[in-house]
């Protein structure tokens, strides 16, 4: 229940920004990290993105989660 | 999939067998994610037979007694509201029916993937009186906290909360302080940590002396967490320390921490399997109680009871593994669950029933 993704934003609209994860583009809710700045990603959960993550390390994630997800029911 | 071909996690197994416990020693995950990912890579299987995973009460949909539930099915035969929650929650059974029996028989009862969306659902509906299921650990109060918020800001008056929202700290040391549970480390689980940060595990690891690692979810995030609890067993040391360090910072998120508790004070709260847990629930402020379906929907209390044979107390409380119910795989299965343990996709029961069924 508390799993949560890892998007990139792609774009930034007041408290709204698209962002994409594994391929799938989305609406979520800012509203919680309000430093977050286009480029930057973030995890994702429930339709808020909840953390920004270390842009370092990112896209190590974003490979990982692919595995993850292949034949998961969310 | 073996997990063994990738080098680093072959590495991280290595050192694992190389610690050469002399005692065995019981590391507990409170995170669901955590227990899933445990038996989906089979982890328990490939670590040394010292170290023995346990999975503690990690999964908000289980541990949501089943007075509650109760409570709200009395709210959606007594009321004519429409209900939102998260999918899980559906099938958890109450001590008569479930939220799904309700639906099927004509009750206004809807999946939410976000909070959101009840919200907007009531901006859309003035006229339809709309409940979110708040349920969920501190991953998910600040969802809650935003929507509130903005109820409030724009007088939204049709819209109402449940809240069962419980907090992860305080359930860990009641844990602890049971003598039938042997814990000598904790798993901290991440995306609560996301928000919490890390100092409020400080003063468990101080007062217990054990070691709390937070960790990532990925295999090797959880393999090198627990090697980073042996080490400090090994050199005796009982310290905080943030495996997952890419998304969980010290302070953790300030700002949705001080949203939560603009709207919310702490409270006793109610954990199926451990009881009362003072402080480990929320309650909205005064100024937020017109949001409060529990006030705006009162129900009569009715005598609640677990699902006779059910083991999930004590499987929540780590004191029995899944197999150990006498009711496991044969009675109750995710297509028949018995008990919200194996309802939940990331109960222990639901985890053990699917990845580990044939590794014992
Ligand atoms: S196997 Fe079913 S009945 Fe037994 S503890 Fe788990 S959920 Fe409860």
């Amino acid at each position: 229940m508390c799993l949560a993704i890892p998007a990139e934003i792609i774009k930034i609209n007041e408290n709204l920004a698209e962002v994409e994860s594994m391929g799938i583009k989305k609406e979520v809710d800012i509203t919680l990290v309000p430093d977050a700045v286009k480029g930057d990603y973030v995890i994702v959960h429930a339709g808020f993105a909840i953390q920004i993550i270390d842009k370092k390390e990112a896209k190590t994630i974003k490979k990982y989660w692919n595995e993850y997800f292949d034949g998961q029911k969310y | 999939m073996n997990i063994l071909t990738d080098k680093n996690i072959k590495h991280i197994v290595e050192s694992l067998y190389k610690s050469n416990l002399s005692e065995s020693i019981s590391i507990m995950e409170v995170c669901g994610t955590h227990t899933m990912a445990i038996s989906k890579y089979g982890l328990r299987q490939i670590i040394p037979e010292t170290i023995n995973l346990i999975s503690g009460p990690g999964c908000p949909v289980c541990v949501t007694p089943a007075s509650d539930i109760d409570t709200i099915l009395e709210i959606t035969e007594n009321y004519d509201i429409s209900l939102f929650t998260f999918g899980d929650m559906l099938h958890v059974p109450g001590s008569r029916s479930s939220l799904y029996n309700k639906k099927s028989e004509g009750k206004d009862i809807n999946i939410c993937y976000s909070p959101l969306d009840a919200l907007n659902f009531a901006k859309q509906n003035p006229s339809r009186k709309v409940i979110f299921l708040a349920i969920g650990f501190e991953t998910t109060i600040p969802l809650t906290s935003v929507v509130i918020k903005r109820a409030y800001t724009e007088k939204i008056n049709n819209f109402f909360i449940y809240n069962v929202h419980k907090l992860i700290p305080e359930a860990l040391e009641t844990l602890l302080k049971d003598e039938r549970i042997k814990i000598d480390a904790f798993l901290c689980p991440g995306h609560v940590s996301a928000i919490i940060g890390s100092t409020h595990y400080n003063l468990i690891a101080e007062k217990y002396k054990i070691p709390c690692v937070i960790s990532g979810f990925e295999p090797f995030d959880i393999l090198e967490s627990i090697d980073m609890i042996i080490k400090q067993i090994k050199n005796n040391k009982h310290e905080v320390q943030i495996q997952y360090n890419r998304v969980v910072r010290e302070e953790g998120n300030p700002f949705a921490i001080k949203l939560i508790y603009e709207i919310f004070d702490k409270t006793d709260s109610i954990w199926r399997g451990l009881g009362n847990i003072p402080d480990s629930g929320l309650k909205l402020k005064e100024d937020f109680l017109e949001f409060d379906a529990k006030i705006h929907f009162p129900v009569k209390k009715i005598r609640s009871k677990e699902p006779p044979g059910c083991q999930c107390g004590d499987v929540l409380k780590g004191i029995k593994k899944p197999f150990e119910c006498g009711l496991f795989s044969n009675i109750c299965r995710p297509d028949n669950p018995i008990g919200p343990c194996m309802v939940s996709s990331e109960g222990s029961c639901a985890a053990y029933y699917r990845y580990e069924q044939l590794k014992v």
